[in-house]
């Protein structure tokens, strides 16, 4: 070994790489099995759903379901694209959605949230 | 009644067969009468760790299907008092275990033993959902390696919403970490992940670390369980899980690098 490489930096242990890949990688699985079986379905449906009247981008969709005590609150956020971009899919689809709202807000949201009283599933 | 537990892992070879075969010895070592089952239908190992391939007539399967009777199946270690061996089919598949054939039997010989310990296959099929499904404690097998931890994180989601406990709203399984294969001198190159790690990733308390090896090798080619070689590191490593597993309170060994003495470093030999 040559004298000089002892005082270059040493390379990043593999055992530290293992280790933040396996964080991330199972922090987004965990996040996924905590859902009920039907989230993902309920997510593509409401998608093509929405996507028939307004062009939205499939990644700037969200749908969360929190469990209370004995009331759990089903959460849909989506995205809306920007005014310019709406109008265009509007020419394109016929049966396009007008917002209320005419602001140029680069981004827009529509949030809902379903409440289903005493709703219990196991996951 | 008895205690009925999993070796569980998801990934395969990490050493379930292994550490079934030793924590079951351990078991019956200190007085508690012990059976340790093979689940992994169609490919039947345990029998040869155990050291008892020759004596197999009957096994689980056809007492699942009452082609013979428990006491038929079951194999009496010839070393151990208190420790038998219920072999599963080389024949069969994963389809030949019914959850009520497995609950007739498990039930059966809870009249007669400590501890039921259930050795399952890979993977999270069948054999392995049926292997952990009535379960008391689990014992997950990992090594410290990015795919077998993964795998271990991905059965314990099983175990918490697909086992008998999960499903009928009763306490939960227990669940401890066994990690094997562990070896401190890579662990200090930097090169392998450390137990506090893989402790922290997964986050389940810690039943014992099993250093790599070379009599685990040695006694399974012999057909002896591991923890028989007092000699040996991994032995003592096992002896150690079981009774922490019984609830004593017994210091981790074996996971920083043993010492070298002048001799053997000129020689540059490894343990």
């Amino acid at each position: 070994m040559s004298i000089f490489n002892f005082f270059r930096a040493a390379p990043r242990a593999s055992a530290v790489q293992a280790k933040e890949r396996l964080q991330i990688v199972m922090a987004h699985e965990r996040a996924g099995r905590s859902g009920p079986d039907y989230l993902p379905m309920l997510q593509q449906e409401l998608l093509a759903v929405i996507a028939k009247y307004v062009n939205i981008d499939e990644n700037k969709v969200e749908v969360k379901l929190d469990r209370g005590g004995d009331c759990s609150t089903l959460e849909v956020n989506i995205e809306l694209p920007a005014r310019e971009q709406a109008k265009a899919a509007s020419a394109a689809k016929p049966a396009a959605d007008k917002p209320g709202n005419d602001h140029a807000a680069a981004k827009r949201s529509v949030g809902g949230s379903v409440g289903n009283a005493g709703a219990k599933k196991r996951i | 009644m008895s205690k009925i537990i999993v070796m569980t892992s998801g990934k395969g070879g990490v050493g379930k067969t292994t550490s079934s075969a030793a924590f079951a010895t351990g078991l019956a070592l200190r007085g508690f009468k012990t059976v340790v089952i093979d689940f992994d239908v169609g490919l039947r190992n345990l029998d040869l760790v155990m050291g008892c391939e020759r004596r197999v007539v009957f096994d689980f399967i056809n007492v699942i299907n009452g082609e013979a009777k428990l006491n038929q199946a079951l194999i009496k270690d010839k070393r151990i008092e208190n420790l038998y061996i219920l072999p599963t089919s080389q024949t069969r598949d994963k389809d030949a275990l019914t959850r009520e054939g497995v609950e007739k039997v498990l039930n059966e010989l809870s009249k007669e033993f400590d501890y039921i310990l259930c050795d399952s296959p890979a993977g999270i099929e069948r054999g392995a959902l049926m292997s952990l499904y009535f379960a008391d404690h689990a014992i997950i097998v990992t090594n410290p390696e990015v795919s077998s931890v993964r795998d271990s994180d991905r059965i314990l989601g099983v175990l918490n919403s697909r086992s008998r406990r999960a499903e009928q709203g009763l306490e939960p399984v227990t669940q401890q970490l066994l990690l094997t294969r562990y070896d401190p001198e890579r662990v200090e190159k930097g090169e392998m992940l450390k137990v506090d790690d893989v402790l922290e990733i997964l986050a389940i308390p810690l039943l014992g670390v099993i250093p790599e090896s070379q009599a685990v090798l040695r006694a399974s080619n012999v057909g002896m369980p591991v923890i028989l070689d007092e000699a040996s590191n991994a032995g003592l490593a096992y002896s150690d899980a079981v009774g922490r597993f019984l609830g004593e309170d017994i210091d981790h060994r074996f996971v920083t690098p043993q010492k070298k003495g002048l001799f053997s470093r000129l020689l540059r030999r490894s343990a």
